[in-house]
């Protein structure tokens, strides 16, 4: 039986604060190789399992399946395809592009993974899963994901 | 199992857009008062009462949270036995019932509660997501559902007709739902009319937001279940698992960790066939394509069948496993109370107590949660009565 709870006498009164700060994370060693190589090579790397031998990109320290420690570098192309897609149409200040904008899950060549992206140089209505696609690097770069700026349809 | 966990009361307040005149403490105390005042129980440490208290939370959405700050004194875990579990509330049962058949407690007051209201979902979801990679790009739990549904629907021709009957059902079911946010007499067609808000995913097609409101539910050993109610609901089984957060790493059209979630618990409830074995479902879909999908992972049909599944009709209100009479996510839940609440509305139904949604003769039915981008997290609970 829930309680009566008292009648609010006049406005209710919203009680709030706004704060700024920082999410600051070590990229850790595996994380400061993959995000150097895009920075400073405008190389995509990708991690091999040594007992799976499945690459993975973007790499984590550990296979997720066999949990053996990887340290194995492979260089990608950078090219794949397109395995699926979604179009932004909402806006949030966290987002980095104006929207409406596409995001992909990217397959790869000589990858066991995808990478999610932000697609690019291409129209909203003609993506395709299964398109070719090739990355388009920043000219200042900084060491994160954003290096790539997006990925767009190989010619 | 040894022994068996009972549900001997669960409680909910009306599901809005925003509570304005409440504070959480004041949704939380609510729904503990009627959990306490059905079945009689305080907080007693002599054996007689409420033994623990465990509260589901998104400490993002409430500060770092109720814990600190009132959990305490609404609940009655002020220098008592108390615990906490992030993401899902289905993790709170989960999580309760263990304790209980561990031996170490009788009888635990599970609380779940939100104030979607309080703060920005998209911003809290944003900083769900990894730190270097994901979070950086900007994805959300929006744009993961999105590629999720893209991937599904190309994958299986899944169509976007099919998406939209989730719609339509569930809000047809939420009208019979007092407790329910929203329901109005909406139409495939307006569905497929409302504004794009991430392809395929249309506005009508996810969960309304914001949404406040808060469940309890008191979980007793078999030995006091028994003395607590003659209408105990009996917890048969649990599962859960985790996918990989990474979104390229899964394929996203498929949910493997809700398959291997349904298994694990339907082993230990000994259940084989699903869609025979229930007569209801409640699930937690924050975008129509999910019931499809959640309905292929839950058993209910083979993969990529969750589209002719719903044209087959078996899922509506008299159909041979009504997925969400309640009205489901679609209808409004906040995120987090959602999963507890999918079992409290379980329970309804399994004592005869549904009202105008009541499945009639209701006998198993088996309750899921989620939480994490495009279903990362994946919680099954079944109970018959």
């Amino acid at each position: 039986m829930a309680e009566n709870l008292p009648e609010i006498s006049s406005e209710p009164i919203v009680a709030g604060v706004t704060a700024h700060s920082n999410f600051l994370v070590s990229t850790g060693a595996t994380g400061t190789k993959f995000l150097s190589e895009l920075r400073d090579n405008k190389k995509i790397m990708g991690i091999k399992c040594p007992k799976c031998s499945k690459v993975y990109v973007p790499p984590r320290t550990h296979c997720p399946t066999c949990f053996a420690r990887m340290s194995e570098w492979v260089e990608l192309s950078g090219k794949g395809s397109l395995s699926s897609y979604t179009v932004v149409r909402y806006k949030e200040p966290y987002m980095p592009k104006e929207p409406p904008y596409a995001y992909g899950v990217i397959q790869m060549d000589g990858a066991d993974t995808g990478m999610a992206h932000i697609l690019g140089e291409v129209d909203l209505d003609k993506i395709k899963v299964g398109m070719r696609l090739e990355p388009v690097f920043k000219e200042q770069r900084e060491g994160s994901i954003l290096d790539i700026d997006y990925f767009k349809p190989s010619s | 199992m040894a022994g068996r966990v009972g549900v001997v009361a669960v409680a909910q307040t009306k599901f809005e857009e925003k509570k304005a005149t409440e504070h959480t403490a004041e949704l939380m105390y609510n729904v503990t008062r009627e959990v306490m005042g059905q079945t009689g129980l305080e907080f007693k440490e002599d054996g007689t009462g409420i033994d623990a208290t465990l509260a589901a939370s998104y400490d993002l959405f409430s500060g770092p949270a109720g814990a600190y700050m009132f959990l305490g004194y609404v609940v009655g875990a002020y220098r008592r036995e108390d615990e906490r579990v992030l993401e899902d509330g289905s993790l709170a049962v989960y999580y309760g019932a263990m304790q209980i058949l561990s031996g170490h407690v009788d009888t635990v007051l599970l609380v779940s509660y939100n104030k979607e209201s309080s703060v920005g979902k998209n911003l809290i979801e944003w900083v769900g997501m990894d730190q270097i990679y994901q979070r950086r790009i900007g994805l959300d739990f929006v744009s993961a559902a999105g590629l999720q549904a893209m991937r599904y629907t190309t994958k299986y021709g899944i169509t976007p007709e099919q998406c939209a009957k989730v719609v339509v059902k569930s809000h047809r079911n939420a009208a019979n739902n007092p407790y329910a946010m929203c329901c109005d007499n909406i139409t495939v067609e307006d569905v497929l009319r409302s504004t794009m808000l991430c392809d395929p995913i249309r506005v009508q097609e996810a969960k309304p937001t914001p949404v406040d409101g808060a469940c309890a539910i008191i979980l007793a050993s078999e030995e006091k279940a028994r003395k607590i109610t003659d209408k105990p609901v009996w917890i048969t089984g649990f599962g859960s698992c985790y996918d990989h957060h990474e979104l390229g790493y899964r394929d996203l059209a498929d949910c493997e960790a809700l398959t291997t979630a349904a298994q694990r618990a339907y082993k230990m409830a000994g259940i084989t066939n699903p869609l025979k074995t229930f007569d209801l479902a409640e699930i937690s879909e924050q975008y129509a394509y999910q019931e499809l999908l959640w309905s292929e992972g839950l058993g209910f049909c083979g993969k990529g069948e969750g589209g002719k599944l719903i044209d087959s009709g078996k899922t509506q209100m008299g159909g041979d496993l009504p997925i969400n009479p309640s009205g489901g996510m679609l209808s409004g839940l906040p995120v987090c109370v959602a999963g507890m609440q999918r079992v409290a509305e379980c329970v309804v139904q399994l004592r005869g107590e549904a009202g105008d949604r009541q499945v009639p003769g209701a006998k198993k039915a088996v309750a899921h949660g989620v939480d994490g981008p495009a279903g990362q997290l994946q919680c099954v609970i079944t109970l018959e009565n």
